[in-house]
């Protein structure tokens, strides 16, 4: 394969090409999680952040392609936080819109069957696990997430936070993500300002709990 | 105190946690004084809520404590704790931090500074421009929530732009500060959404106090020389 320099146009040519990623479409309306969650905030943290993330993370993987073929581990390393934020806003925020769900399609309904009762089992009741991501959803200082996560070594549920958008895996090789609950500012901001409380009081009416327990499922078969 | 001096001069003495309480202090202008280019209802939540719950919350977790009765400054540089930090750091650095971002602010404020300080901007940036460029560039790029600064590094006698996460400020970096903007997401969205980078232009075209930032600037210098 004869070495192709790259220029702006980097598809152009037959050398391998950098496999970017798209905004992956809302599974609902944006207004359909109201009053939960408002259609202008759904609608911007759609269009605006998530589409960034997915913009930024494209860039980056160019020039990271463009670093690697160069062998220059200076430019590779350079990037590696970009990525990071970028990529993990991607990653996050596609389970998230996943993990929320319209009250006619399921949101807010109770988790059932083995996730259920190894929520009982692991956390007394489920309104204790969810006093316990709320406390820490609370508690987070500056920008990040707060889920519920399944270790699928040790087939144990627990609630971390991470920071910015640090994917869940940052905290533990071996944890899945069931639910995420976005506690950066621009998720409640124009619609509940400083009372971070009351949105994590009512995100709980449009969680998925169907999705948390097909992916629980799945990893404990 | 049981001297009756102690308590005839003010009512408020016979508590001694009200003495040593942080308090919250008001913009050095109306709330709306800076419309169009931050709105009034930013700064109502901004300071009305956000910094006021920093300064609510701190005070209810240092009383009882050794931190208790200490200044600001101190509390800050104790719980940073040199990156590990204790639990109060977030909020006490939070309450000084939006104190240096109203005073960094005026109303008909921005434009282009004057005097020793625009001589040095230029000495260490080249021109006003890339100065204006990079501090933008910082707090364009300063990732979740934080500042970006203008200080002086006195061991080099030097201007520099720097960027911080969350609470973090040039106090505990042994820089002294002279401007910062807050690109914590509650400090611009509802006024300019996602849209960052514009109220970052609104910031410097419209808003920067270049008063407050040279007298800052010769604050620093003078202390600097003392030490």
């Amino acid at each position: 394969m004869s070495k192709i320099s790259r220029g702006a146009n980097f598809n152009s040519g037959n050398s391998r090409s950098v496999q970017t990623l798209s905004l992956p479409d809302l599974p609902y309306d944006y207004g359909a999680l109201e009053p939960a969650i408002s259609g202008e905030i759904m609608r911007l943290h759609h269009q605006k952040h998530h589409q960034a993330y997915v913009t930024n993370y494209n860039k980056a993987l160019e020039q990271l392609d463009s670093a690697i073929s160069k062998a220059d581990a200076s430019a590779v390393v350079k990037l590696q936080s970009t990525i990071k934020f970028n990529g993990g806003g991607h990653i996050n925020h596609s389970i998230f819109w996943k993990n929320l769900a319209p009250v006619n399609e399921g949101g807010g309904d109770p988790p059932k069957g083995s996730l259920s009762n190894a929520i009982e089992k692991q956390f007394g009741s489920l309104e204790v696990l969810v006093q316990k991501i709320n406390s820490e959803g609370a508690a987070l200082q500056g920008s990040g997430w707060v889920w519920l996560a399944l270790d699928k070594e040790f087939k144990r549920l627990l609630v971390e936070t991470t920071a910015n958008q640090d994917p869940i895996v940052t905290k533990g090789s071996a944890l899945v993500p069931l639910l995420g609950v976005d506690v950066w500012e621009h998720a409640y901001y124009l619609q509940y300002k400083n009372v971070k409380p009351d949105y994590l009081k009512n995100i709980w009416k449009v969680m998925n709990w169907n999705y948390a327990t097909q992916v629980y499922e799945k990893e404990c078969i | 105190m049981a001297s009756t001096q102690g308590f005839s001069l003010s009512a408020r003495s016979s508590n001694e946690n009200v003495a040593a309480k942080i308090e919250l202090k008001a913009p050095p202008y109306p709330l709306d004084a800076l419309e169009p280019h931050m709105s009034r209802k930013t700064l109502e939540f901004h300071w009305g809520k956000h910094h006021r719950s920093y300064v609510d919350n701190l005070n209810k977790q240092i009383v009882g404590t050794e931190l208790h009765g200490k200044t600001l400054e101190a509390i800050i540089v104790n719980t940073y704790n040199k990156g590990d930090l204790h639990p109060s750091f977030n909020n006490a650095a939070q309450v000084w931090n939006h104190d240096f971002f109203w005073e960094s602010m005026k109303p008909g404020g921005g434009g282009v500074p004057n005097g020793e300080l625009l001589e040095l901007i230029k000495r260490d940036f080249g021109s006003f421009e890339e100065f204006e460029k990079e501090f933008k560039t910082a707090a364009a790029t300063q990732f979740g929530s934080g500042w970006a600064w203008l200080v002086y590094k006195a061991q080099d006698n030097k201007l520099l732009v720097i960027k911080t996460p969350n609470a973090v400020n040039p106090l505990v970096l042994d820089y002294y500060p002279l401007l910062t903007v807050d690109v914590w997401e509650h400090a611009y969205y509802l006024d300019f959404q996602n849209r960052r980078p514009d109220y970052l232009s609104v910031f410097m075209e419209n808003l920067v106090s270049w008063e407050a930032v040279s007298s800052r600037l010769q604050l620093a210098k003078a202390q600097a020389a003392q030490t």
